[in-house]
């Protein structure tokens, strides 16, 4: 089976100090990889380096099957390639929810009858077609991540990257996303540190420490499990 | 001269005498002399590299005034006579603006913005305009950081820019995207700074008196941009 992600050797540095060094990664379809490691471990930079976004100084990286290393290489691939940024406001540029679903497909050379049609089947297939015409600045933390993603699926990717999908989203939303991802058939390379979720989605697991990548093991245990909850008083 | 007052008052001499200058070769001979001043004094690498962005600037109007200012021509191209007027107006502005930004870039492009701040609000400079700058250079850097995302984030959706409605939609969405962002955080900022008791008054501490050899340095300066304008005017 050809992997649709190949990492060999790869090592980017920042100012001469390497935040990733010789990381060999595969991903093959339908799977879902989690990274774990502590913060400045140099999660972020793998997905960016994945996408082009960081200049690699050593190592080999396949994409779909072809050798990437110029800006040239990456252009006509990333649209098959979804990346969910850490913070939504990173992302969210157009003025109103629709329009700024409707970016990508457009790019994409969909005619904007057509974009919108998809923006509007992507929208309601995770629950929030209602945020259609909503100004972007305006949506909770929630919301901001759950249009992110609708920007992201409009374009059909082959493979999601997430950047901490949980993080500041609420109850409500957070429920919507999980079913999103647990129903996108693709594969998905997921950084997190919430446990829970990573158990929930996840079938694969590496860690990362020091910008080393290592494989690991998922694996599930009971737990005496004590946590407080907020209910209205009767 | 440590004394950033005296420094101010200083370059702000120079600068007045360079702009009246008339003459090309005074102007030269003042961007000779500043050159290999600015190099004795050993400047570090990013004043030569803002110095290009400047001269960037000044090659256009290098180009463009000798076809627009009238005279008698020398030469022809595409139809378009260039002037000798034209030639002498383009060679006393480049060596003006380059001399100036050769004044401006050695004297202050290390300083710090706020101590840069304290020692305009202690010449006299309204309240308001010292904020504005201090504020502006504090978060030019964040706004430009908050752009190189959001731009990434479009590229990594397939965004090629071209000569298109699209393309100058997506612009216009980006620009009034980061402006909103900008409000906001002044706002945000504005509301921190009240919470911390600020009541329109940034509180700087007084500055030390002038030394006699800043004082003496200070004389020197003026009466060395004295001479220029008489060498200009003889």
């Amino acid at each position: 089976m050809i992997p649709l992600l190949s990492l060999t050797g790869l090592t980017v540095a920042r100012a001469g100090v390497p935040v990733l060094r010789e990381a060999a990664l595969q991903l093959f379809p339908r799977d879902r990889l989690a990274i774990v490691g502590p913060n400045g471990a140099g999660k972020t930079t793998l997905l960016r380096t994945i996408v082009g976004l960081e200049p690699v100084a050593a190592g080999r990286l396949v994409l779909f099957g072809q050798p990437c290393t110029t800006e040239r290489d990456f252009r006509p691939l990333r649209p098959r390639i979804g990346f969910l940024f850490q913070d939504s406001d990173d992302q969210l540029f157009c003025p109103t929810v629709l329009e700024d679903v409707c970016f990508g497909p457009l790019n994409c050379g969909l005619s904007p009858a057509e974009a919108e049609a998809r923006a509007r089947e992507t929208l309601d297939a995770l629950g929030i077609g209602h945020l259609e015409g909503r100004v972007t600045h305006r949506l909770s933390g929630g919301e901001k991540r759950l249009v992110c993603l609708a920007g992201l699926l409009a374009m059909r990717p082959e493979v999601l990257l997430l950047d901490e999908p949980t993080n500041g989203v609420d109850a409500a939303n957070g429920a919507r996303l999980r079913t999103a991802l647990a129903a996108f058939e693709g594969a998905m390379i997921l950084v997190s540190h919430d446990e829970g979720f990573v158990a929930e989605i996840a079938t694969r697991a590496m860690l990362i420490a020091g910008g080393r990548l290592s494989e690991a093991e998922i694996h599930v245990h009971p737990h005496m499990h004590v946590h407080p909850h907020l209910h209205p008083k009767a | 001269m440590s004394d950033l007052r005296l420094r101010l008052i200083g370059a702000l001499a120079v600068l007045i005498a360079l702009s009246q200058l008339h003459r090309v070769e005074v102007a030269l001979a003042a961007l000779v002399l500043l050159l290999v001043g600015v190099t004795a004094l050993r400047p570090g690498r990013d004043l030569w590299h803002r110095l290009l962005h400047v001269e960037g600037f000044v090659l256009i109007l290098v180009l463009l005034l000798p076809l627009t200012v009238p005279g008698r021509p020398v030469a022809h191209v595409a139809g378009l006579a260039i002037t000798a007027e034209g030639l002498v107006r383009a060679g006393l502005i480049a060596c003006k603006v380059t001399s100036a930004a050769l004044v401006l870039l050695a004297a202050f492009g290390r300083v710090e913005p706020i101590r840069l701040g304290a020692a305009l609000h202690a010449l006299g400079v309204p309240e308001a305009l010292v904020r504005i700058f201090v504020l502006a250079l504090r978060y030019l850097g964040l706004i430009r950081d908050e752009a190189g995302r959001l731009v990434d984030a479009m590229r990594l959706r397939g965004f090629r820019p071209g000569l298109n409605r699209h393309s100058w939609t997506s612009y216009g969405n980006l620009i009034g995207m980061l402006l909103l962002r900008a409000l906001a955080r002044a706002g945000r900022i504005e509301e921190a700074m009240r919470l911390r008791g600020f009541s329109g008054r940034f509180p700087h501490a007084a500055l030390a008196p002038a030394v006699l050899s800043d004082k003496m340095a200070l004389a020197a300066l003026i009466a060395a941009a004295l001479i220029l304008t008489l060498v200009d005017r003889l």
